[in-house]
């Protein structure tokens, strides 16, 4: 899929500016990339010895690459202070392993129409995107779709649950 | 003097499955004001076993649900005559019944059924109407709906839009992504439910064609979204739009050609198009940094009404497809969205946020002025009946999802849920009249 590539520049003006994030424009500059064979999936040993593997860090549950969710206030869709950190090891990460591909899925509560849920949660999938973008992962890394309020992980109708519901998973496609 | 119909056959969808229970109907509030009508049983003069629908008791049921009448129970009739020649209209009288209708069903020939009918006024003795209509056996419920129909048209003078069909997405199973998503097509008192697609990932925003015979909605079969068109008849279905980003709320033209839909014009900017069907060539409508969503045609087909937060919250916006300016439509309370138009273009139906609580919303297209119509906490995705009655929504209830209906000022209102637990409805679209 043909990704634009944007101006870090016009990135930094307009990232925390919720509500008005759409006004960036697509710049020819484009952000440096490295021609990277693709990676091959992990061959299955047929060595009977058991097989040593190292915890990656997406799965270590002492790294903060662990978590792969961000939460985001009611009917909006800019990121929150909190997860500043979260998103930037996520950037790191990408930059260091360049082959490694993300989805970002965006959704949102149940408390809106489906059709505007569908472009609010993509509104939030292209803030965490910009924001990864902004710390210089290569565009062609990531994709992002919206499920909106579908796919809640909370069923109840209440903050408790609209809380955890509104969110930005980022989903690693090729671990 | 009988007035004969076309044969109705059995209206045969292209179902993955029929599996489903059928939904069940609770008139949640009624008016005080509903006409006592009596619709006595049908006489079976057809050699062999009485078939499973009972015809009396469909039309009664349907003309009950339009909260203009009350069918009365048929255990406290006094009579139960099936020609004309044996009423006795006193007996009638004394219930206070205002209208009544007989009928018995005959043998037609090949297995066809002739299914005659009479409605009289009691007070006056008069009858109304007699009529004869030719069905299949699986035709039967059908010809019931056709019949109530014209029983409803005879005395409010408004069309029935009993004989139609409604669409909604089933969704069952556990939170987050075990769920699994049907779309299903189910006459308009949710019998006969029927799967046409089925999905382990989402199924949104259905829209019915003008003729009543294709569906469109959003798939995310692929894990993207994307737009299908399907015959509910053949089941043949074609994707129409599967681009880089939104793939989103299509909508028919009312001249069935091009279908309106939401599509991203950069990463992260929802935008209207309108697609010709037939060359799939794409118009761009609206140039917004903000989200246009949910778009719906004017009943002429010149405009088109959306959703848009570009004055900071989401509002109803009108758009001449002839050029112009949007106008903004909607001003009162910080969110109105999913704009649905009576048929005769005069009401729009719409989402209203009231204290953080999502409700139903009419409004006045000539007044401006709105009429809220529901007091649920999560009430969306408003369809009109095609006779502009009534409006079919999704509500929540017991923490399931269920359908509810209520008339446009808001008098009757009722429910359709699905008697298993875990099963939500989504998402109703009430379709068009049909010529049969």
């Amino acid at each position: 899929m043909k990704v634009l590539r944007y101006g870090l520049m016009a990135l930094a003006v307009t990232l925390f500016a919720a509500g008005c994030a759409k006004t960036v424009k697509p710049v020819t500059a484009p952000v440096a990339t490295t021609a990277v064979p693709a990676s091959t999936a992990p061959a299955t040993s047929t060595v009977a010895a058991p097989v040593q593997t190292q915890l990656s860090p997406l799965d270590d549950p002492n790294n903060i690459l662990y978590k792969k969710v961000v939460y985001f206030d009611f009917d909006k869709s800019n990121i929150k202070p909190e997860f500043l950190d979260l998103l930037t090891a996520h950037a790191k990460y990408l930059i260091a392993n360049p082959n490694q591909k993300i989805r970002i899925e965006g959704y949102t509560d149940e408390r809106g129409t489906w059709e505007y849920n569908i472009a609010l949660g993509d509104r939030r999938a292209q803030s965490v995107r910009r924001f990864l973008l902004f710390q210089g992962v290569n565009p062609d890394q990531i994709s992002t779709v919206s499920y909106g309020e579908a796919h809640a992980v909370c069923n109840e109708h209440n903050e408790g649950c609209w809380s955890q519901n509104r969110r930005a998973v980022l989903v690693y496609l090729n671990q | 003097m009988w007035r004969r119909f076309l044969l109705i056959v059995g209206l045969a969808l292209f179902p993955l499955s029929a599996s489903h229970a059928v939904l069940e109907i609770q008139i949640t509030k009624g008016v005080s004001t509903a006409v006592p009508v009596a619709i006595v049983p049908f006489a079976w003069q057809v050699q062999g076993p009485v078939p499973n629908t009972d015809v009396a008791a469909v039309i009664g049921a349907d003309l009950t649900r339009s909260g203009r009448f009350k069918a009365i129970p048929v255990k406290s009739m006094l009579e139960k005559p099936s020609e004309a020649s044996a009423i006795n209209f006193t007996n009638w009288r004394i219930l206070a019944v205002n209208d009544l209708v007989i009928g018995r069903i005959k043998p037609a020939g090949n297995g066809n059924y002739q299914v005659e009918f009479q409605l009289f006024n009691v007070y006056t003795g008069q009858q109304l109407l007699g009529l004869s209509v030719l069905t299949t056996p699986q035709g039967l419920r059908w010809t019931a709906h056709k019949i109530s129909d014209l029983i409803y048209q005879k005395l409010t003078g408004q069309r029935g839009a009993f004989a139609t069909r409604i669409a909604y997405v089933e969704v069952s199973g556990k939170a987050g992504k075990d769920s699994h998503y049907a779309l299903v097509v189910a006459d308009s008192d949710g019998a006969n439910p029927q799967t046409i697609f089925d999905s382990n990932e989402p199924i949104m925003s259905p829209a019915w064609s003008p003729d009543g015979k294709y569906l469109t909605y959003v798939s995310f079969e692929n894990q993207r979204p994307a737009i299908y068109w399907q015959n509910i008849y053949t089941g043949r279905r074609e994707l129409l739009s599967e681009r880089p980003g939104l793939n989103s709320a299509p909508a028919f033209s009312p001249d069935g050609r091009s279908i309106a839909l939401v599509l991203s014009s950069s990463p992260g900017n929802p935008d209207i198009y309108v697609m010709n069907l037939s060359t799939h060539a794409l118009r761009r409508i609206t140039h917004s940094d903000a989200i246009d969503t949910e778009p719906v045609w004017s009943p002429d087909g010149h405009s088109l009404y959306f959703t848009s937060d570009r004055g900071g919250s989401p509002q109803i916006y009108k758009l001449s497809l002839n050029g112009g300016k949007p106008q903004r439509i909607t001003f009162d309370g910080s969110y109105n969205a999913q704009a649905r138009i009576s048929p005769d273009g005069q009401i729009l139906a719409m989402v209203h946020r009231e204290s953080g609580q999502l409700h139903i919303a009419v409004m006045n297209l000539s007044t401006g002025s709105l009429l809220t119509l529901t007091n649920g906490d999560l009430d969306k995705s408003p369809s009109f009946a095609p006779n502009g009655s009534m409006i079919i929504y999704e509500a929540t209830y017991h923490n399931q999802g269920v359908l509810e209906e209520v008339s446009v000022d808001g008098q009757v209102h009722e429910r359709l849920s699905e008697s298993q637990s875990g099963v939500s409805l989504h998402a109703p679209v009430w379709g068009p009249f049909l010529s049969q």
